[in-house]
């Protein structure tokens, strides 16, 4: 009874975000760029999609401007650990800071107002079948994104380039062109985060209202050992934990108590999956046993 | 006085290339003919791979002309190359661990169905070329987990996949047993009956007298020597290196073993097990063994790096199994790890650091303070007495050449006079004028009566300095040896897990 379709349905919708920013992840893991700045470049993306649609009046173009806007946010860590060889978890921590600083700088400046925007004439995005079109744009992204990296020419491209830079220059193919890429990409993909989160999930913006669902996408990827499938069964374990969260309001915990439940989660997700991996890499070398 | 047959495949005319500070090729003229294998030869920092560099598009020349195949080229990078023909197999691979061989073999040339690699023929190419060409290796495994011979053979069906006619290698039996090097020098010799072009770069003389057609030898930059195989000695080739003459592969008088040092008993470790080992004062003990058979371990083991999980290891006397580092050497040992450059020395701290290291605990400090001038006079007598060239005691361990600073590194552990000295690949990728010194100091080193156990992958080495061989095969001795036994055909046999193994458990 407690494991309903209800419950279902809402962990699905509570995935989409980090969905759709895991799998960016995933791809810049795999092309040997560290990704940690998913959580700002989605809260730049909450706020562009609810300013554009605002000012606009459609959600759509909303969407559009949230993703290529991420985009080139996400240029900071391309050209900063890329070109410039910098390092890449300081660039995405400062990535973060600053995407809260700037949207909270931007919503006063703009709306002029703090904390919350929240107007009853402001678009969200249509629902179709009880999800948003960018819901099913992630479960198709899954689809593609696992045919790309294991079939395709750029899928295995990227993955040499990944696991292997010299090699693949050596060849011929040009590393930095697929972490460009791959940066890029997952810049789009948590625009997309960002505006499912700001005009799908809610219709609003409010201050850091991302609230660590980047980084939740973070330990996903990781979860996921950067495979599409991986990171989408690792997204729907967190989306569950979520609306089971939610759910257990209404068995009277107190909220502070329940909207713990997705971080709890994801802590014991990284220790369970680091002490497998661990006693897995203890036995060493090719000795007989 | 031959008349002109076919054009050659490489002619290099005057290429000079500067760097800062050295002329690293000055006027270099190499021509290699279509259908020979030709070697390349000379000590570190001859010229050789800034001359493979500049062939293969890696760096500019600063003069000269390059032409492949009788056409003027200039390449932007190695795809140029490639693309002229070239194919290069670097000393250390350039392979991706996690794809297929398939995989490896067709990227960046990927045979494509509707944007997709098909999988099918790249696997099917993968056949017919090692079928071709005597490279049989599993399409579908995992490069990352196949043994290094195989891995290089991946390196030539990539060079092959993308229509090489000549092959350049580097270094290439650097990690081989003997038996995969044979197999490697027959693949070389049938692509070079087909009419390819192979440049060997070594140093190792043995491979070049069995498996080269004409030999181009360099020295500071410059070429010394022409010469055609069938026609030199390797005396000619080393002292063409060198510039003088050298005295190759002696193997010296045995010591007189004394009491015994080192003892191990049913020792284990990970990747080691049940090992019985012991080696007495005066005497070299040289465990032979292809790389990853289970040696580096038990030398972690043994400097206390790497815990060690049964057995007893008694130095001296004294249980010191589970022993730190630091303990152990207060007891009486000193360790030359494999990696100079990672673990054996601190490449930004100065030669004077370098040298200090370990001797800080006892005759450069007093009470908790290092003394400058005690460390500067500790430094200046190894860099003297070692013959380690530095310009002054303060450059940095990294401004040194691969051999000087292997001698400071021997250096610095020799002086320690501990009884017991446990070193790695002494030798590896150090210069045929530097070998001599460092076996030299090791023979003098036991025959002042010190223990020393002696890990290396050169048989020449073992066989010129161990009072005793052993062969470790799959983390256990499969074979000993007393000196005037231990011929290179055997010990290479046991290291590749055949021949007489005298003890064998049934697990």
């Amino acid at each position: 009874m407690f494991l309903d379709s209800d419950l279902l349905m809402s962990a699905l919708r509570a995935l989409t975000p980090i969905l759709l920013a895991a799998l960016g992840g995933a791809l810049c893991e795999r092309a040997g760029v560290f990704n940690i700045g998913l959580e700002g470049m989605m809260l730049l993306g909450c706020f562009t999609s609810v300013a554009t649609s605002w000012f606009t009046g459609s959600p759509w173009l909303g969407v559009l401007a949230a993703a290529l806007a991420a985009a080139a946010y996400s240029l900071i860590l391309a050209v900063g650990a890329v070109t410039l060889r910098g390092d890449a978890v300081v660039l995405g921590i400062a990535m973060n800071l600053l995407a809260v600083g700037l949207t909270s700088f931007l919503l006063r400046t703009v709306f002029g107002v703090q904390g919350t925007f929240d107007d009853p004439t402001l678009a969200g995005l249509p629902l179709v079948g009880g999800f948003t079109p960018l819901a099913y744009l992630a479960w198709a992204a899954v689809a593609v994104a696992a045919l790309l990296l294991s079939r395709h020419v750029w899928g295995l491209r990227l993955r040499g380039v990944g696991e292997a830079p010299d090699a693949a220059a050596t060849l011929g193919v040009s590393p930095a062109k697929y972490k460009y890429g791959a940066v890029l990409v997952s810049g789009v993909l948590c625009g997309l985060a960002g505006a499912q989160l700001a005009l799908g999930n809610v219709t609003l913006f409010s201050e850091n209202m991302t609230a660590g669902r980047g980084w939740i996408a973070v330990v996903a990827v990781m979860l996921g050992r950067a495979a599409p499938l991986g990171v989408l069964l690792a997204a729907l374990l967190f989306g569950l934990a979520e609306a089971a969260g939610f759910r257990l309001q209404g068995v009277g915990l107190p909220q502070q108590a329940t909207d713990a439940a997705p971080y709890v989660v994801t802590l014991a997700a990284l220790f369970l999956s680091t002490a497998r991996r661990r006693r897995r890499r203890t036995p060493t070398s090719g000795v007989a046993a | 006085m031959t008349p002109p047959q076919a054009e050659p495949a490489v002619e290099l005319r005057g290429i000079t290339k500067r760097f800062p500070g050295t002329l690293a090729n000055d006027s270099v003229d190499l021509t290699v003919s279509a259908g020979e294998i030709h070697a390349l030869m000379g000590e570190n920092g001859a010229g050789k791979s800034t001359l493979m560099s500049v062939l293969y598009g890696m760096e500019r020349p600063d003069a000269g002309t390059i032409r492949v195949d009788g056409r003027e080229v200039s390449f932007a990078g190695p795809a140029g190359a490639m693309a002229a023909g070239l194919g290069m197999v670097h000393q250390n691979f350039k392979l991706f661990d996690s794809l297929t061989v398939a995989e490896n073999v067709v990227y960046a040339a990927e045979p494509r169905r509707f944007g997709l690699v098909d999988r099918a023929a790249a696997r099917r190419r993968v056949r017919e070329l090692a079928e071709e060409h005597g490279l049989a290796v599993d399409p579908d495994a995992r490069v990352g987990d196949l043994p290094v011979g195989l891995r290089q053979r991946v390196e030539i069906l990539k060079l092959l996949h993308r229509g090489a006619r000549t092959l350049i290698l580097d270094e290439p039996t650097a990690v081989l047993t003997p038996a995969e090097a044979d197999a490697l020098f027959a693949v070389l010799k049938s692509l070079a009956a087909q009419g390819r072009t192979v440049i060997l770069v070594t140093h190792k003389l043995r491979e070049v007298l069995e498996g080269s057609d004409r030999v181009t030898v360099l020295r500071d930059g410059r070429v010394v020597a022409r010469l055609v195989t069938a026609e030199t000695t390797a005396d000619e080739i080393a002292a063409a290196m060198t510039g003088r003459a050298v005295e190759l592969d002696r193997v010296h008088a045995p010591g007189t073993p004394g009491d015994v040092v080192l003892d191990l008993t049913g020792l284990a470790t990970d990747g080691v097990r049940d090992l019985e080992l012991a080696v007495r004062a005066g005497e070299i003990v040289g465990i032979a063994g292809v790389a990853g058979n289970g040696q580096s371990e038990l030398v972690e083991a043994l400097a206390g790096l790497r815990p060690v999980t049964a057995g007893r290891v008694a130095l001296r006397g004294r249980d010191i199994t589970h022993a730190s580092a630091t303990e152990r050497r207060a007891h009486g040992l000193a360790y030359v790890p494999e990696d100079r450059h990672a673990v054996g020395t601190a490449p930004a701290a100065s030669v004077a650091d370098n040298l200090a290291m370990g001797h800080h605990r006892t005759s450069l400090s007093s009470r908790g303070l290092l003394s400058p001038a005690a460390v500067r006079a500790h430094a200046r007598r190894l860099v003297e007495r070692f013959g380690i060239k530095a310009a002054t005691e303060e450059v940095p361990a990294s401004a040194l050449s691969g051999g000087n600073l292997q001698k400071l590194l021997i250096g610095r552990e020799l002086a320690h006079e501990a009884p017991l000295l446990l070193v790695e690949q002494p030798t590896r990728g150090v210069d045929i004028g530097a070998v001599q010194n460092i076996h030299d100091q090791l023979i003098a080193y036991r025959d002042a009566g010190h223990a020393v156990l002696l890990v290396s992958a050169e048989l020449s080495e073992i066989r010129g300095l161990a009072d005793r061989v052993l062969v470790m095969y799959e983390g256990r001795i499969t074979a000993t040896y007393q000196k005037d036994e231990a011929d290179e055909r055997s010990l290479g046999l046991a290291m590749a897990g055949g021949g007489t193994a005298p003890v064998e458990a049934v697990d």
